[in-house]
This record gives C-alpha cells, sequence and structure tokens, in this order.
C-alpha cells in the first residue's frame, strides 16, 4: 500500500496538516493561557475565533479595510468584546465554582453563534486571500498565503511563550497563577490583569480567525467544528500548560496529515484515539507541571 | 465609635467582624498599633489570628467594623489598593512561588515607595538567596524560603509588615536570625503586627502582646512584663 502513495499527496496533506496544526497551536493556547490565569475553561473560544473572521469578512465588504488592516482591528475588536465578557459576566462568577464561568462562555458561545447565523445564514462567505501565488518546490506547490499563516503562527505562539516565561507581565502571570491574592498583595492589580489577560486569549483566537478566512470559509459554525479537536489538544498538552499547548498542536495536526495519508477513514479520530491514551497514561497531559 | 487618639497611632482596628464564606471567625477585635512598634498577636491554633491578618490585608474580603490606617479606612477596600497604602503580608505558609526562580521570586513585588531596600541590600542581608539566585523558588530549606518571604516584601518600601508566625518549624539557630532581623527593622522605623505560638520568640522581640481568643482580644501586655504576667501568658497559650 505505501508504495502508491506518491510525494505530492503526502507533502500535500502534511502542509495540511501543519496548516490545522497552526490554528490548533494558537486556539489552544489562548485557551491554556486563559485556563492558567483564572481556572475558566473558556468554551466561547471557538465563537470567538469565528467573530474574528467574519470581523473581518464584514471590515472588508462593508469598509473596504483590507486583510492587513482586519489583521490588526479584529483581534483588538473581539478582545475587547472579551474584556467586556470579562467583566460584566465572569468576574461576578469569580467566587463560585469554575463550572458556572464555564457554562456561561457556553451560554455566550450558543447565543452568539446563533445571532450571526441569524444574520448571515449557514453557508459559508468567501474571503479572498491577500496573497496570490505560489512557489514549486518540485515535489509540491506551496501556496504563499499558506506559507504565511504557518510562519506568522510559529512567530506568535513563540512570541506569546517567549514573553510568558521571560518577561516580568509573564512572571506575574505565572505567580497570579499559583496564588493571585498574594500577588494582588504587593500591590498588583490582579483583577485588571485578569481582565486583559481574558482580552489577550481572546485577541489571539480573533487573530487565528483572520488568518483562517482567506483558507477555510466564514461561517457560524467555523469555530464550533474546529474546537472539539482544540479542547483534545489541551487534554493532551496538559492543561494550562502554553507550551504543551502550542507543542501537541502541531504535532496533533501532522498527526492528522498522516493519518489521512495512510488511513483516511481515522483521519478525524486520530485526535481522540491520542486523548485516550494519553489520559490513561498520564492523566495530567503529557507536559503538565507540578500545579497540574 | 470613639477613636483612640494616642499620638503615634498608625493601624486602629474597631470592633472587626470577619467571615470565612458562612463561618464566622473574627467576632469584634479591638485593638490599635502604634508607629514604629512590633506587636505580636498570640493565641493558640484557631484563635483567629492569621484571620486577623489577612482581614486587614483585605484578602479576608467579607468583614465589616472599621480597620483605620493612617487615618484612612480600609474596610472596604481591595487587596492591592491596601498594599498600595504601605502595608506588606507575609503569610504562614510563605507562598513562595514554583513556577518563578529565587531572583524572580525576590524581584516580583514592584517598589511602591521610595525607602525600601535595594536588591544589593538584600543580597547582602540575605546571602544565601545571591547564591541560590537561579534555584526554583520551592527547592529552598524553609528557613531559606521563609528569609526570601521576608526579603520580598522588603523591597516594595512598604513599612507596615503583617508577618505571620516566621518562627514557624524552623532550626532555633534561624528563628534568632529572624529574631535580630526584626529588630534592625525595628531600628529602621518599621512597624510590624507578629503573629506567633513562640512565645520565648515573641517576648524577645516585640513591644506589646496581644492576647486572641475566639476571633476577639482577651488581654493586652507590654514587654517589659512581670513573672505574674507571664503565667498568664502561658495560661491562654495552653503551654
Amino acid at each position: 500500500m505505501f508504495d502508491m502513495i506518491s510525494p505530492q499527496l503526502l507533502f500535500g496533506q502534511l502542509l495540511i496538516g501543519l496548516i490545522n496544526g497552526s490554528f490548533y497551536a494558537m486556539l489552544s493556547m489562548g485557551l491554556a493561557i486563559i485556563f492558567g490565569l483564572m481556572n475558566v475553561v473558556n468554551f466561547a473560544h471557538g465563537v470567538q475565533y469565528m467573530l474574528g473572521a467574519f470581523c473581518a469578512w464584514l471590515l472588508l465588504n462593508y469598509l473596504g479595510v483590507p486583510y492587513w488592516g482586519a489583521l490588526i482591528i479584529a483581534p483588538l475588536a473581539v478582545g475587547a468584546f472579551g474584556m467586556l465578557m470579562e467583566r460584566l459576566v465572569l468576574r461576578p462568577l469569580q467566587h463560585l465554582d469554575h463550572l458556572y464561568a464555564l457554562l456561561a462562555t457556553y451560554a455566550i458561545a450558543l447565543i452568539v453563534e446563533g445571532l450571526v447565523r441569524q444574520e448571515y445564514g449557514s453557508t459559508g462567505l468567501p474571503y479572498a486571500a491577500p496573497i496570490s501565488g505560489g512557489i514549486n518546490l518540485g515535489f509540491m506547490f506551496l501556496p504563499y498565503y499558506r506559507l504565511w499563516v504557518v510562519v506568522f503562527s510559529i512567530v506568535t505562539c513563540a512570541g506569546t511563550w517567549l514573553l510568558i516565561e521571560y518577561s516580568k507581565l509573564g512572571a506575574y502571570l505565572r505567580a497570579a497563577n499559583e496564588n493571585p491574592n498574594i500577588v494582588e498583595s504587593f500591590g498588583i492589580n490582579v483583577p485588571r490583569m485578569i481582565t486583559l489577560t481574558y482580552g489577550l486569549g481572546v485577541g489571539l483566537a480573533a487573530l487565528s480567525g483572520v488568518l483562517a478566512a482567506p483558507i477555510y470559509q466564514v461561517s457560524p459554525s467555523m469555530g464550533s467544528g474546529l474546537m472539539i479537536t482544540v479542547f483534545a489538544v489541551v487534554v493532551i498538552g496538559g492543561i494550562g500548560s502554553i507550551s504543551g499547548a502550542i507543542v501537541t498542536g502541531y504535532i496533533l495536526g501532522l498527526a492528522e496529515a498522516i493519518t489521512k495519508v495512510f488511513y483516511p477513514e481515522a483521519a478525524t479520530t486520530v485526535a481522540f484515539v491520542v486523548m485516550i491514551v494519553v489520559l490513561l497514561l498520564k492523566p495530567n497531559g503529557i507536559f503538565s507541571s507540578e500545579k497540574a | 465609635m470613639k477613636i483612640d487618639v494616642h499620638p503615634n497611632t498608625s493601624l486602629v482596628v474597631r470592633d472587626l467582624q470577619g467571615w470565612y464564606a458562612e463561618s464566622k471567625v473574627i467576632h469584634g477585635m479591638n485593638f490599635e498599633v502604634h508607629e514604629g512598634e512590633i506587636l505580636t498577636l498570640l493565641g493558640r491554633n484557631g484563635a483567629g489570628k492569621t484571620s486577623t491578618l489577612r482581614a486587614i490585608m483585605g484578602i479576608m474580603r467579607k468583614r465589616t467594623g472599621s480597620i483605620n490606617f493612617r487615618s484612612e479606612e480600609l474596610i472596604n477596600k481591595r487587596i492591592y489598593e491596601i498594599a498600595r497604602k504601605g502595608i506588606a503580608y507575609c503569610p504562614e505558609e510563605r507562598a513562595i512561588f514554583a513556577s518563578l526562580d529565587v531572583r524572580e521570586n525576590l524581584t516580583l513585588p514592584p517598589v511602591l515607595q521610595s525607602g525600601g531596600m535595594t536588591d544589593a541590600e538584600l543580597f547582602q542581608a540575605f546571602p544565601n538567596l545571591q547564591r541560590r539566585a537561579s534555584s526554583r523558588g520551592t527547592r529552598l530549606s524553609g528557613g531559606e524560603q521563609q528569609m526570601l518571604a521576608i526579603a520580598r516584601i522588603l523591597r516594595t518600601g512598604s513599612r507596615f509588615l503583617l508577618l505571620d508566625e516566621p518562627s514557624e518549624g524552623l532550626a532555633p539557630v534561624i528563628v534568632k536570625e529572624i529574631g535580630e532581623l526584626l529588630k534592625k527593622l525595628k531600628q529602621r522605623g518599621y512597624t510590624i503586627i507578629l503573629v506567633e505560638q513562640n512565645w520565648r520568640f515573641a517576648r524577645s522581640v516585640a513591644d506589646r502582646h496581644v492576647v486572641v481568643e475566639h476571633g476577639q482580644v482577651v488581654d493586652t501586655f507590654t514587654a517589659d512584663v512581670s513573672n505574674t504576667d507571664v503565667s498568664r501568658v502561658q495560661r491562654y497559650l495552653g503551654v
């Protein structure tokens, strides 16, 4: 069976895997950041990603703002929506069981997705790639836009990870993750830090949405489909582990691609098989820290 | 309510009540702290000493009554607002961050007011911390963790310290070192509320003692306690 596989097919699938992995990595990183500080599983993440893509589509079609502008405006706008959500909905719930906040994010996700579907329908809306053309590598054709997505997501993930691991701001985040009261007792405005961190996580989701708009179609359910796999990524990587989320995101994207080449029927299932195996062998996830 | 007008009063606690969720643990505390003194809160386990510190710092959210610090009411303030008034807290469990190395732990608290100790001064005072600067915070020994927990709040410039059982679980020689440190801080004009169960340690450093039972102040002594006082204290502490 192996000798039937052409390099074009293999590398073509690996590229798709790398693209999917880029989105898994960025989305699960945002979830990990939010969970780390707030202990809330943000079920609105997929909808916030979808809003990023819709924001880009609306900016282009109503205001004539091109992709590059949307890449900046959409994360800021959706991030601001996220901060509002944190102040109005999540903060009042923070002293209750974290399950309430989880349910609240899920409720908001359902409402927002429903509203968008009501307004724009369920069919995908096209969004043209801002960079056309590509390069023939001999064994495959690589569109420039896909190359851009992979590079941009790696840079964003690495940058965010470096920020959290090595900056002063990151030290506050890591410390507040362990003991928010003590960090606040140093005079640090932890409530504001939580709002901004949630905004950052949501902004990252929206940024992924803008990146995704030219690749997948812009539709109300584009996020919910992706999120099922992203939650598997988070569980495999270790809930709250940022580096774990990033690395697992890419690996899972590639694992799906390889499965697609050799046994296409299992391609959409492989993430969950891996998740079950990891849960059985290392229930806290592969990259879990001592805290998790 | 009449507020005590001792000329050097720094903190006045009046009719303080405090709750953890639904269970009430502070039942009307009244005491005051004078500028530049070391005051101990003595009492048995569960008397409400730690809760009192947490209520002053705002970490215990549900609290009523009055906590007046340098003529400002703190009872409705949030933790970070209270910290910015110049109060710093060192918890019993020390709360050294496992995900940060020693240097990051030390430099985490921002400088809030001028007059705090510089990193160089702190490393001079706590040479062990410099030697182990790049170790994970929680790899330190108990004594080193205690030193780190005190050192990091000395950076901030806050001069009103809430210290919860700094001597707990430490070797006598280290307890003595901490005692020396507290005396030095007092000389520099720091004001300290010290929660203690170790009466000998408390007696060696404090100016006044407040005895807490069932979330209330039941007695107050000055440092020059007589022998009859000592037996009273020992009865309170159950030693």
